[in-house]
């Protein structure tokens, strides 16, 4: 054993010196990415359906991506924040009535079969539509998509539909999966569900149950050189404790989507080797929101929902539970976004005595217990953040006098008891912002929404003016008008407080610092990966 | 052999109502937990009202509890397990794939507990009140109260991250194309870590009752009368003293399997290892009843047989056990 323990710190120093004796060449060569090696990444779930035309969501991303490409990917530089993929251009008509799209030629299946406009057209028509989460809102007027041939696709929409909105859509909502593996039988039962087929750098190799995911290189790859790795294998490690252990023993090199706790990154970015990076995430942006159920009597009253927000310190939320991992939310849309963002609304800074004046105000006197009522309030189980959230909450309204009783559930008896049963006062939820609000962030908001829709309006708000504008700006076709309608949106949201914005988080990787060309886009962990690479 | 066929029967017929007991109660306390598969679904992916209304069809949740518990075991009469909507494969090899790891894994810890937990027990109880019977039984009473998982975590920090002598997790190196022997040994390397966190919890059970047993069989007759023959001190320990302590570990070890299936749950998730009790978490986390009707049928049949095995070994041990039914 002493034998093994001596090797160990002969290879420290050996690897040591290397380092030092080839610093600085590393540098110069940092531009031209190695070729070849496995990455070995962490999962900590088994999504059950690995077809992101149907399922799309960060955890399918996360490894089909990298199979199954979609039209355009976002960018850094890119125009509208957008680079091409599967569609070189991409035109939308005045009317609104139609979008143009290019497509790449020389792109083949991993199969083998050319990749056509007919795969686009059958992708958008048969799944993205009337199968895909997020497509059966933002595609549902697509009536038809010509192809007058190969590699031209032309989206037909029954009304007009803002060419933003679709633009904003690309990089989550357009997969294109191959026809002729979809054509024949239930698409929901396809096979290809579980191992998709796509056209992506890496193709779907092999999957065991509770062990790992691999994906190997496309050698026909339509991108010059590209992709840089062999294999990518992502290792399935449930425990979270184990993920930054795996990463210091260097049984894998890189743990996205914060695999690794806030908790542990002071220490993890001491490890020599280990890098920490928050980049790449600026497109997938989460939202902390405190989700009101205003067929409560008591919050219903507006005052005691700018009561609550002002109890709120998102200073503190964000420097302790995020441990400054996050940033402090002024409304809907996050204040990273290029597009929408505006300041321009009521803010609620955090102020004890006025939050107790408004309740009193509002006629909630505090009663001999110091008490003025008392609620429950559910924390989403699905992230950390969110139920230290509820804990502090819980705090921030005793201060106020408000009672709340947390009710702590696992992530179906939260979705039933929020979203169904309506059966809350307060919720702590963490939506995702997608690029444009039209997306997944009005309906937040939006009366008229059936029960049991997930991350919805589901307590029971109406705002008829509200509604009004969301439908107005569903239908404005004008890119600057638009905007402007989804800034006034903000300031509506902020005024009337439907639910309270807490902070805006996104995730971070850590990873070894043999691994290169991370973190260089917008959506990078979700994104294809092709241009990745492992230093030996 | 004709004692060990009558017993075999009597427990077979009566294992078919404790196994329907175990099915029917298990679905019902599923079906009162809150949210069901589709709930549990569409966290990860969200959606609209209609396809929530499409795949609570698909799956067959929109139909009544009473109609998917008799559906359920018709399918049962005829083996057929069903189809899991968590992994979309049907059961049978949804199971079948994870239930080699975990009786590898629960074999192995096992045997280490009952092994080295009797052996030191017998070390100690041949001198009760010794120092040494002293020092194991605290020691072992100390293991005994560490919690499971932190001691998986201790061992992956010193064993795995500090020392690099084992792998982290998993129960193999992953994606490696090993085969035979060495892909056994590799197994075999892997398992040291959860092997070693899962058994020498329950080590102090079995040392503890070997240690109390054979303090208690030394004050008997026939140890004194052992000892006036002038029997060596060595065969009075194993042969007297030892073996008569030895039944109650027995009946323990039956008892123990089915606490092993659970315990296993938090070291196969701190170890990675895919094995049913992960497959069980991951059962009620997606309320995919099925899937977990047939892990727990699983399981049941395993803790009966292994019940059997222990009870025909106790026929073994001891005479006197079934010799009433010898005749029947």
């Amino acid at each position: 054993m002493s034998v093994l323990t001596i090797s160990r710190r002969g290879l420290l120093a050996g690897s040591a010196l290397l380092l030092a004796s080839t610093a600085l060449p590393a540098i110069g060569r940092a531009q031209t990415p190695k070729k070849g090696g496995r990455l070995i990444v962490a999962a900590d779930s088994e999504p059950r359906n690995l077809n992101p035309a149907i399922v799309a969501s960060n955890g399918v991303f996360f490894i089909s991506s990298k199979v199954v490409e979609t039209l355009a990917e976002a960018s850094f530089d890119g125009k509208d924040g957008l680079q091409p993929r599967l569609a070189l251009s991409w035109q939308g008509a005045a009317d609104g009535l139609s979008v143009t799209f290019k497509l790449r030629d020389g792109v083949k299946w991993h199969d083998g079969k050319p990749f056509t406009s007919a795969d686009v057209a059958f992708s958008a028509l048969e799944i993205w539509k009337p199968l895909q989460n997020l497509g059966r809102t933002v595609f549902k007027d697509l009536e038809a998509v010509d192809t007058p041939d190969e590699l031209t696709a032309v989206f037909k929409f029954a009304r007009p539909t803002p060419f933003q909105l679709i633009r904003n859509a690309l990089p989550a909502l357009t997969s294109v999966v191959p026809k002729h593996v979809y054509e024949n039988g239930k698409i929901e039962d396809n096979p290809a569900n579980n191992a998709p087929v796509g056209t992506g750098p890496f193709k779907f190799a092999e999957y065991k149950a509770g062990q790992y995911y691999r994906l190997a290189r496309n050698d026909d790859y339509w991108g010059k050189d590209e992709p840089f790795l062999d294999e990518i294998v992502y290792q399935v490690l449930p425990d979270r404790t184990s993920a930054a252990a795996a990463l210091e023993a260097e049984e894998i090199q890189l743990a996205a989507f914060s695999a690794v706790p806030l908790a542990d990154l002071d220490r993890i970015s001491k490890v020599q080797g280990l890098k920490v990076v928050t980049k790449g995430y600026e497109g997938l942006t989460y939202q902390l929101v405190v989700e009101i159920n205003h067929r409560r009597k008591e919050l219903a009253d507006l005052k005691v929902r700018q009561a609550i927000a002002h109890a709120i310190d998102k200073d503190f939320v964000v420097k302790t539970i995020f441990l400054g991992y996050a940033a402090a939310a002024t409304g809907p849309v996050p204040k990273n976004d290029p597009q929408f963002y505006t300041p321009d609304v009521p803010t609620y800074p955090f102020d004890v005595a006025k939050a107790n004046d408004l309740l009193d105000e509002a006629g909630y006197k505090r009663a001999d217990d110091g008490k003025r009522f008392s609620l429950k309030l559910l924390p989403a189980p699905y992230f950390n953040e969110t139920k230290q959230f509820g804990d502090y909450l819980r705090q921030a309204l005793a201060a106020i006098g408000i009672d709340a009783e947390i009710v702590n559930n696992d992530p179906a008896a939260h979705m039933k008891a929020v979203y169904t049963d309506h059966a809350f006062d307060l919720a702590v939820g963490p939506p995702v912002f997608r690029g444009d609000p039209a997306i997944s962030t009005t309906i937040l908001v939006q009366g008229g929404i059936p029960d049991g829709v997930p991350f919805s309006n589901q307590g029971g708000y109406k705002n008829a003016e509200l509604d009004a504008l969301i439908a107005k700006a569903s239908e404005t076709l004008d890119t600057s008008a638009r905007t402007a309608l989804y800034k006034e949106f903000q300031k509506m949201v902020a005024a009337d407080l439907p639910l309270i914005n807490v902070a805006e988080w996104s995730f971070i990787s850590v990873a070894r610092d043999t691994v290169g060309n991370i973190a260089n886009n917008p959506r990078w962990a979700v994104s294809n990966w092709a241009d990745t690479y492992l230093e030996s | 052999m004709t004692r060990a066929l009558a017993l075999l029967r009597r427990r077979l017929v009566g294992s078919v109502f404790v196994l329907l007991i175990v099915v029917i109660g298990s679905f019902l306390l599923l079906e009162a937990a809150p949210g069901d598969a589709v709930d549990a679904y569409i966290v990860s992916t969200g959606g609209d009202a209609g396809m929530i209304e499409l795949l609570r069809h698909r799956w067959g949740l929109d139909q009544s509890e009473l109609t998917r518990l008799a559906n359920y075991l018709w399918a049962l009469l005829h083996l057929d397990l069903g189809q899991s909507v968590t992994f979309s494969q049907p059961i049978r090899n949804v199971i079948l794939d994870r239930l080699p790891t975990t009786l590898i894994l629960m074999g192995s810890a096992t045997a280490l507990s009952f092994g080295f937990g009797s052996a030191l027990g017998i070390y100690a109880g041949a001198r009760p009140g010794s120092f040494r019977d002293r020092f194991l039984s605290i020691g072992s009473l100390a293991l005994y109260a560490v919690p499971g998982f932190w001691l998986g975590l201790v061992l992956i920090v010193v064993f795995a991250v500090d020392l690099r002598w084992l792998p982290i997790g998993g129960i193999e190196t992953i994606a490696s194309a090993k085969t035979g022997l060495a892909r056994a040994t590799d197994v075999a390397i892997h398992l040291v870590l959860p092997v070693s966190a899962l058994g020498f919890i329950y080590l102090a059970l079995y040392l503890r009752m070997m240690r109390a047993g054979m303090a208690e069989a030394w004050r008997q007759d026939f140890v004194l009368a052992a000892r006036a023959r002038g029997l060596p001190r060595r065969r009075i320990v194993l042969a007297h003293v030892a073996r008569n302590a030895l039944l109650p570990l027995v009946t323990m070890l039956g008892l123990q399997s089915a606490q092993m299936l659970g315990g296993s749950v938090v070291i196969e998730s701190v170890f990675a290892v895919p094995g049913l009790g992960r497959l069980a978490q991951e059962a009620v986390a997606g309320r995919d009843t099925p899937l977990l009707l047939g892990i727990i049928l699983v399981s049941a049949v395993l803790v009966v047989a292994i019940n059997l095995l222990v009870d025909l070994a106790y026929a073994f041990l001891d005479p006197r056990v079934g010799a009433s039914e010898a005749g029947t």
